[in-house]
């Protein structure tokens, strides 16, 4: 019963779609305000703050955009859904006191540790997932609730094991040198060190970007996000998918804290607190909307390129680094309203 | 039972439905078979939407039965009623209005080749291809939907459903946030829709948008049917009558005039005479 009409040859090209400039294609994309606002950080930088345009500082810059970045995927997948994580960050550190502590104490190899880690950070977000299902509660209430539970279990936990606020060094201890070339190492690009991070988050954003694009996942991302209701009339399995993206969150916690790890050696217990905005407002400066349904992973790149690039700008400027929140809640602004502006006007032109 | 070729696609038969002690419905008996249009009509909170959320799964029925071509079923979600062929366009779940008009299309039933990846190509040809089957013809299948005026949102909707072989077509007042001219395009959708042999239940609380259409009128007062009858069984008249209790007849007259300069269709020509009728009368 497909298809009882025969409709006009589709090949025929719409004239007026001829008119659509590649201009106003690009202004059309989620991602235009934030691409705007990096050149226009890059230009600021690079003008007053002569250490800026060197490649090691740059080669900086990138590193802590890519750590900033790598969660920057999970949770602007996510917020396209319609849904905050405010436990991602101190989940970073949960995942890697997981990985530590574990192997550590039980003296197994570093590698069987990360791979609990991993199990026991997918749960994580599994239950922020269930439980924000579940109850019905906003998913900003459920997860505040999380947050608190493992900033206090990261401590608590810590402190009971090892009688310190951080974790013991796991440096001498098995498969630390080869889990370090994946996470942590640096990568020569013609006489250039880089983080390997920087790898990793380019792959991720390129992953997430195809499976917005181009799979039926992305479909029902953009869709559960937009109008869940509607999604969910047509078929889209609605709570399967939000739980997958608050996993999604997870994975890229779990990665960032096998990063910590194998960069330090000793974990904080008491780190990462915070750092779920500065990944919200990544997403949010990259043009994801703040109610779901619209955004993209390069958009959420790019705002962790600016992010990154504020960041390290204003230590090679010598200015005091305590201006950088100010300038971060600046951005923050001037890029939602910008987003606002930019939509607002390709919806009435459209 | 009935051998299941000659059962009505969707059979109600006594079907209550409670919200905790609120009765929201009460011995309902329906029918809706292929080519043919089965109207349920009522005033605000008759229990419409709760009806047709039982045929199309979002609720389950506390009493009676419902069948699916002669078998009893109970639907645990809406992706079972569509399985079994029966698609629901609501007014307001009808679209995500921020997704591009073919990802809308699509939704839910995405064409894939392997990997998990879309074909893309196809899904973008076949909306614009099918909406031009219904007389829309997009500009560009990337613009978000919720630039489509409403009547066209819900078309898309209903071409979606038909395109993907709906049996039976659940309508939830389609017509009721529309223009008269937008509403006469819809109804002639749902004409369609009728011709190619689809089961359709169209919702509305207008008598002089279901009587054109239907084949059986299915009138609800606060949960409770309080008419079920054939196109032959009853007139216009008796039909607005029965819904409104002759009120408010002025005012509707007025409405049918506009839907005749609207859109000229023979629907639109059958209710002005309609209207001409009722002044005379009243
Ligand atoms: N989820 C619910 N919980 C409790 N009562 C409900 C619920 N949904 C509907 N009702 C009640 O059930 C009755 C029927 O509601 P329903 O939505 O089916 O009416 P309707 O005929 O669709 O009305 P309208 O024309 O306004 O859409 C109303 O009295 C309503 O208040
Ligand atoms: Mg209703």
């Amino acid at each position: 019963m497909t298809q009882a009409v025969a409709g006009p040859p589709a090949a025929v090209p719409d004239e007026r779609l001829a008119r659509e400039s590649p201009l106003r294609r690009l202004l059309r994309r989620p991602e235009f305000g934030a691409l705007l606002g990096a050149v226009a950080v890059f230009v600021f930088f690079s003008l007053v703050a002569d250490a800026f345009l060197q490649a090691d500082s740059f080669s900086t810059v990138l590193y802590a955009s890519s750590t900033f970045g790598i969660m920057a995927v999970g949770v602007s997948l996510l917020m396209i859904g319609g849904e905050f994580d405010l436990s991602a960050g101190v989940m970073v550190t949960t995942a890697a006191l997981v990985a530590t502590l574990v192997s550590y104490q039980l003296t197994l190899n570093l590698w069987v540790g990360v791979a609990i880690s991993l199990v026991v950070t997918l749960a994580i977000g599994a239950l922020n997932g269930l439980l924000y299902i579940r109850t019905g509660l906003p998913s900003f209430i459920v997860t505040l609730a999380t947050f608190f539970m493992l900033a206090g279990a990261n401590l608590g936990v810590t402190k009971a094991v090892t009688g310190n606020v951080a974790s013991d060094s796991v440096r001498d201890m098995d498969g630390f040198e080869s889990a370090r070339k994946v996470f942590a190492s640096d990568v020569d690009v013609g006489g250039v060190n880089v983080k390997i991070t920087v790898f990793w988050w380019l792959l991720f954003v390129g992953i997430a970007t195809w499976i917005l694009l181009r799979t039926r996942a992305g479909n029902w991302i953009f869709a559960v996000g937009g109008a869940a209701g509607s999604a969910r009339a047509v078929g889209v399995p609605v709570a399967r998918t939000k739980i997958g993206l608050f996993m999604g969150v997870a994975f890229c916690g779990w990665f960032s804290g096998m990063h910590l790890v194998f960069a330090f050696a000793t974990v904080q217990s008491g780190e990462g607190v915070g750092n779920e905005f500065n990944y919200i407002i990544c997403a949010v400066i990259g043009g994801c909307l703040l109610t779901g349904g619209y955004g993209s992973a390069i958009g959420a790149a790019i705002g962790a390129f600016i992010f990154g690039m504020v960041n390290k700008g204003i230590v090679y400027a010598e200015w005091n680094p305590d201006w950088f929140r100010f300038f971060l809640g600046a951005m923050l602004l001037i890029a939602t309203v910008v987003n606002l502006i930019v939509r607002r006007r390709v919806e009435r032109s459209a | 039972m009935t051998d299941p070729k000659d059962a009505p696609l969707v059979r109600l038969a006594g079907v209550g439905k409670n919200y905790g002690n609120v009765i929201a419905l009460r011995d309902v008996d329906l029918e809706a078979s292929a080519g043919e249009v089965t109207c349920v009509l009522g005033d605000n909170g008759a229990g419409k939407s709760t009806l047709i959320k039982i045929v199309a799964g979002l609720h389950r029925h506390d009493l009676g039965t419902y069948e699916v071509q002669g078998e009893p079923v109970a639907f645990s979600s809406p992706r079972d009623a569509l399985d079994r062929g029966i698609a629901t366009v609501y007014q307001d779940l009808a679209v995500v209005p921020l997704m591009p008009v073919w990802r809308n299309f699509f939704l839910g039933s995405e064409k894939r080749k392997g990997f998990g990846r879309m074909d893309i190509t196809f899904m973008r040809r076949t909306a614009k291809r099918e909406m031009a089957a219904m007389g829309i013809d997009l500009r560009d299948v990337d613009q978000p939907i919720g630039t489509l005026s409403g009547g066209e949102r819900q078309c898309v909707a209903i071409a979606r459903a038909v395109y993907f072989g709906a049996k039976a077509l659940v309508l939830d007042e389609p017509t009721a946030a529309l223009g008269v001219k937008q509403a006469g395009t819809v109804l002639r959708y749902i004409v369609q829709a009728r011709e190619r042999g689809l089961a359709v239940i169209f919702i509305t609380h207008n008598p002089h948008h279901a009587y054109p259409v239907g084949d059986r009128f299915l009138i609800l007062n606060r949960g409770r049917p309080i008419g079920y009858r054939t196109k032959e069984e009853i007139t216009r008249e008796e039909l607005t009558a029965l819904m409104a209790g002759g009120a408010e007849l002025e005012e509707l007259a007025h409405e049918l005039d506009a839907a005749v300069s609207g859109s000229g269709s023979r629907a639109a020509k059958e209710l002005a005479e309609g209207a001409d009728h009722l002044r005379k009368s009243d």
